[in-house]
């Protein structure tokens, strides 16, 4: 089976250190750019604690080695590469592959 | 059993602490207590009385309440004079002819004003300072008077002669004794504060014995003084020293001693057993104790003697104090005068600085016995604890009041050698054990040491040593002070704004390469963002800064709970024309969005979602409203009461003035948010004093205060300066800020700054009002800076395509989000609840 890579904005879009939320085939995506390599990441905009589709909108950051995202609305942290809470091992959110390609970005449609 | 009754007469600060101690002891179930107050109120803070005319309310200086009695058991009576003793059959009889029995008598009398017998001293505007109804009837008699005389310079008499200036007449201060404060000053001492208080616009009158009160010609009355010279005033404030009130006590029978003073001994009893007495009216070894230090001590131990719950005794007290009189620092200490024999001073002197410091000590050179100091008193702590603890003194005890040379420490006395009974704060009984203690079960900064301890919140003249104590405490426990602002900054807030300032840095990928680690996080980067913006003033949307912003500051708006942004026009000063106002109720109508006056005196508009925030803003632009920075930490606004131009009582043009400053400080990104009002008069309907930023407009100018509260944990402001005209008020508002702003932690209010800035309120003003550190230019020079580099954010994202593009939910898509839904309530709309999201009752349609 081939995979579905669907492109969502081009890179300029994304200004390095901050997150966009894009649709993909329904679902709402929270695409983030880090500031020091240009690395992205794509996890799920909804907050499952704030119950709000906002993490598109929270501030990127690294505790130790890990990048995370915090959430705009409590301030809990999730990990951008694992989906999993910083604060709560009971709450995870799910993660999406994304690539640059050429000049647009693209998420893998799951 | 039947339960002990415990009789108390009298309810003032001391009377209040007796029954507090005996609240404090665990058999207080087996008494009745029972006080009476001939005032109309119970205890109040009669030590800060001449706050009453900085703006304190008879409210503000209340130690107690009649609820906190209540809930406590305690049976109080007010309005009630107790008449008459009966030792016999133990039972007191008040005016009114009630008639209460008592296993305990205790008298708390205090005193009363002393009036010297001068013919005409009992006509009217003849006044004494001791209550507050006293105060109410300078107050009344203030504004009929251009001229007021104090009669006594003691210290209470200095505090009403400033009292008389701040209600704005000329004060003259009228003194028996050759020299100011002949009690707890020596000849030089007392000289320097006369030249000081002269400086201050205060005449002072010493070594005249006034002979008679007559008609006058200028004024009210001529005051005549035994010299022959005579001085004119309209008013007159007897302040010449106390009296025991003793005259309940002498007509029972009690010992009383030859000038007055209800005898008792070491646990504060009469010669009646069942009787005690504490305070003012007690005679303690040929004493009386005029501080309310030693009669709280005395307090504590007749509670403890009554309820048989300790042993301790009152065995005297020091009297030395501390105090800001018409704002000039004095000290004295034990044996100011010299007169323990043999003992020998060192004198520092300073007629350019206005210094004068006097350090006397034991014959051998070992031992302080006393000191003097006027105009710097930062000593006072150090060689207080060395006398007290009867500490031996360094080698070259001139050190200790010297001033420090540049560079060198100032000779001090480090908190380590003192002992753990070493009482620091004597207003409550704090000693560096009770500190040391508070820290270890940890309580970690100024603020929580004040809450747990009540250490420095009385006169507040052992801050500094409470602070050492506190970071001596800390050290010694392994703490190690952390303050970096987190794990990729090994910096504090100070530190980073100190480093961005110096070294002119611009972005925050410039300050982590150069001072930081790893990528930064959500408590550095808005901090950084903010500093940038406090130095540079740069548009906080440029792709530099914008990564740093809290999702209100990027979306210049206020993200509520499901996500939707509230927007909030700037309304300076809470004033609006009509016009304005249909604006925004067309735009909310427009937009369905939920409208609610703000506690600001502006109006806030909820529910718009990302892609309509742009389109609301545009409307609003368009018809002259700026963005209101509700979603900054930064100025939100300056509140105002309608002022002088309408207002029959207004001074002066308060909302004028509010909207000068919200429009100079608009933007000014700093700490915490930053809110301001301005009344028009002493009635203060703005507000102020509960503000970061309050004026209140006198006869002569503004009084400025500074970093009140309200919210979680209010605070009131502190005044910290009077009559300023409107140049220098904003000179000095301009500097307050941007100190503010340079030394505050990320997220620390105004209020917590200052608790937890060293040397407190005094240093304060030392730096903002005296330029001691030197860098008043430089702050007035940043915040021009700051000023001259302002926008309207919303303006200016609206004329930018590109920034644009982010105003909306998705990046690929033009739908909303699925997830927002709306109910009716009350004519409006507000966010569904899950169940109701769920459930999809009522819900209202939403149409792009």
């Amino acid at each position: 089976m081939s995979e579905k890579w669907v492109a969502v904005c081009q890179d300029q879009d994304l200004i390095p250190g901050t997150g966009l939320c894009a649709l993909v085939e329904g679902e709402q995506v929270a695409v983030f750019k880090i500031r020091k390599d240009s690395q992205l990441f794509a996890v799920s905009n909804y907050d499952p604690i704030g119950d709000a589709n906002v993490l598109a909108r929270g501030m990127t950051g690294s505790i130790g080695e890990s990048i995370v995202v915090a959430s705009p609305l409590y301030k809990q942290h999730f990990d951008l590469q694992t989906g999993q809470c910083v604060e709560d091992s009971e709450v995870s959110i799910k993660t999406f592959s994304v690539r640059k390609n050429g000049e647009s970005i693209e998420i893998k449609a799951s | 059993m039947a339960k002990q009754r415990v009789l108390v007469v009298g309810n003032g600060m001391v009377g209040h602490k007796f029954i507090d101690s005996m609240l404090a002891t665990s058999s207080i179930d087996q008494y009745e207590v029972i006080t009476f107050s001939e005032e109309p109120r119970l205890a109040y803070d009669r030590v800060q009385l001449s706050s009453y005319f900085s703006g304190a309310t008879a409210d503000d200086l209340m130690l107690t309440s009649e609820g906190y009695y209540q809930d406590n058991g305690i049976n109080y009576v007010l309005n009630e004079r107790v008449a008459e003793i009966n030792r016999e059959e133990k039972y007191v009889v008040t005016d009114s002819g009630r008639k209460e029995a008592y296993d305990s008598l205790v008298l708390a009398t205090g005193s009363y004003p002393f009036v010297p017998p001068i013919p005409g001293n009992d006509q009217e505007h003849c006044l004494v300072y001791r209550t507050i109804e006293d105060l109410e009837a300078i107050t009344e008699s203030a504004k009929c008077s251009k001229v007021g005389v104090v009669v006594g310079g003691g210290l209470l008499g200095l505090e009403a002669a400033n009292a008389l200036k701040n209600l704005g007449i000329e004060a003259h201060v009228v003194e028996f004794a050759p020299r100011l404060m002949a009690v707890q000053l020596d000849e030089g001492g007392g000289e320097l504060l006369r030249k000081k208080i002269e400086d201050l616009g205060v005449g002072v009158h010493t070594e005249k014995a006034t002979t008679e009160i007559v008609a006058g010609e200028q004024c009210r009355y001529r005051m005549n003084f035994a010299d022959g010279s005579h001085l004119e005033t309209d008013m007159i404030l007897f302040s010449a020293g106390i009296r025991p009130q003793d005259a309940l006590a002498k007509q029972s029978g009690l010992e009383i001693g030859e000038r007055g003073g209800i005898v008792i001994d070491n646990q504060c009893k009469t010669n009646d057993p069942n009787i005690y007495a504490v305070g003012e009216c007690a005679l303690w070894d040929g004493k009386i104790f005029g501080l309310v230090a030693p009669g709280y001590s005395m307090a504590k131990v007749a509670a403890e003697t009554i309820t048989e719950s300790g042993e301790s005794q009152f065995l005297g007290a020091d009297m030395s104090t501390k105090l800001k009189l018409l704002g000039v620092d004095v000290a004295s200490i034990g044996d100011a005068h010299g007169k323990t024999p043999g003992c020998l001073s060192y004198t520092y002197s300073d007629d350019v600085e206005q210094v004068y410091k006097r350090l006397i000590v034991s014959e051998d050179g070992k031992k302080v016995v006393g000191a003097v100091l006027i105009g710097d008193v930062d000593a006072y702590g150090s060689l207080l604890q060395l006398m007290l603890n009867d500490m031996e003194l360094p080698e070259s005890p001139e050190a200790l009041i010297l001033p420090s040379v540049e560079g060198g420490e100032a000779a001090g006395l480090g908190v380590d050698t003192l002992p753990d009974t070493a009482v620091i704060c004597s207003c409550f009984d704090v000693t560096k054990g009770d500190i040391a203690a508070a820290v270890a079960e940890g309580a970690t900064d100024m603020g929580a040491i004040k809450s747990v301890t009540n250490a420095s919140t009385g006169c507040g003249g052992c801050a500094a040593l409470a602070k050492q104590v506190l970071d001596a405490s800390l050290l010694s426990l392994g703490y190690e002070v952390n303050t970096d602002i987190c794990e990729h900054f090994a910096y504090s807030r100070q530190e980073l704004a100190d480093i961005v300032r110096v070294k002119k840095i611009r972005t925050f990928d410039e300050l982590l390469e150069s001072h930081g680690k790893g990528h930064g996080c959500d408590i550095c980067k808005p901090t950084v963002g903010s500093i940038l913006a406090s130095f540079w003033n740069d548009y906080v949307l440029e792709d530099n800064h914008i990564g740093l912003q809290d999702t209100n500051d990027i979306y210049l708006g206020n993200m509520q709970k499901d996500g939707t942004y509230s927007v909030v026009p700037r309304i300076a000063g809470g004033e609006i024309t009509p016009d304005k106002l249909i604006v925004i109720g067309e735009v909310a109508k427009e937009f369905n969005l939920y409208t609610k006056i703000t506690g600001g005196q502006r109006i806030d508009l909820f529910g718009a979602q990302l892609h309509e925030l742009p389109l609301i803003w545009k409307q609003l632009v368009a018809a002259g409203f700026e963005t209101g920075h509700a979603y900054g930490k930064s100025v939100r606004t300056v509140k105002s009461c309608v002022g002088s131009t309408w207002c029959r009582y207004g001074v002066d043009d308060s909302v004028g003035l509010s909207i000068d400053i919200e429009n100079r400080y608009k933007g000014l990104r700093a700490p915490h948010k930053l809110k301001f009002a301005v009344s028009g008069c002493t009635r203060e309907c703005a507000e102020a004093q509960c503000k970061d930023v309050g004026i209140i407009a006198t006869d002569n100018g503004w009084n400025l205060y500074v970093c009140g509260n309200g919210g979680m944990r209010p605070r009131h402001a502190d005044l910290f300066a009077t009559d300023l005209d409107t140049e220098t008020l904003i000179k000095t508002i301009d500097r307050f800020l941007m100190f503010y702003i340079r030394t505050a932690d990320r997220l620390q209010r105004t209020s917590v700054w200052l608790e937890n800035l060293e040397g407190g309120l005094d240093y304060l003003k030392k730096v903002i009002l005296d330029d001691s550190l030197n860098i008043g230019d430089e702050l007035e020079a940043e915040m021009k800076n700051n000023i001259a580099n302002y926008q309207c954010e919303w303006k200016t994202t609206l004329e930018s395509p590109e920034k644009l593009k982010r105003f909306s939910h998705f990046i690929n898509s033009d739908e909303s989000d699925s997830n927002i839904a709306f109910v009716a309530e009350r004519g409006q709309r507000r966010p569904a609840t899950k169940q109701e999201r769920e459930d999809k009752v009522n819900l209202i349609e939403l149409v792009d």
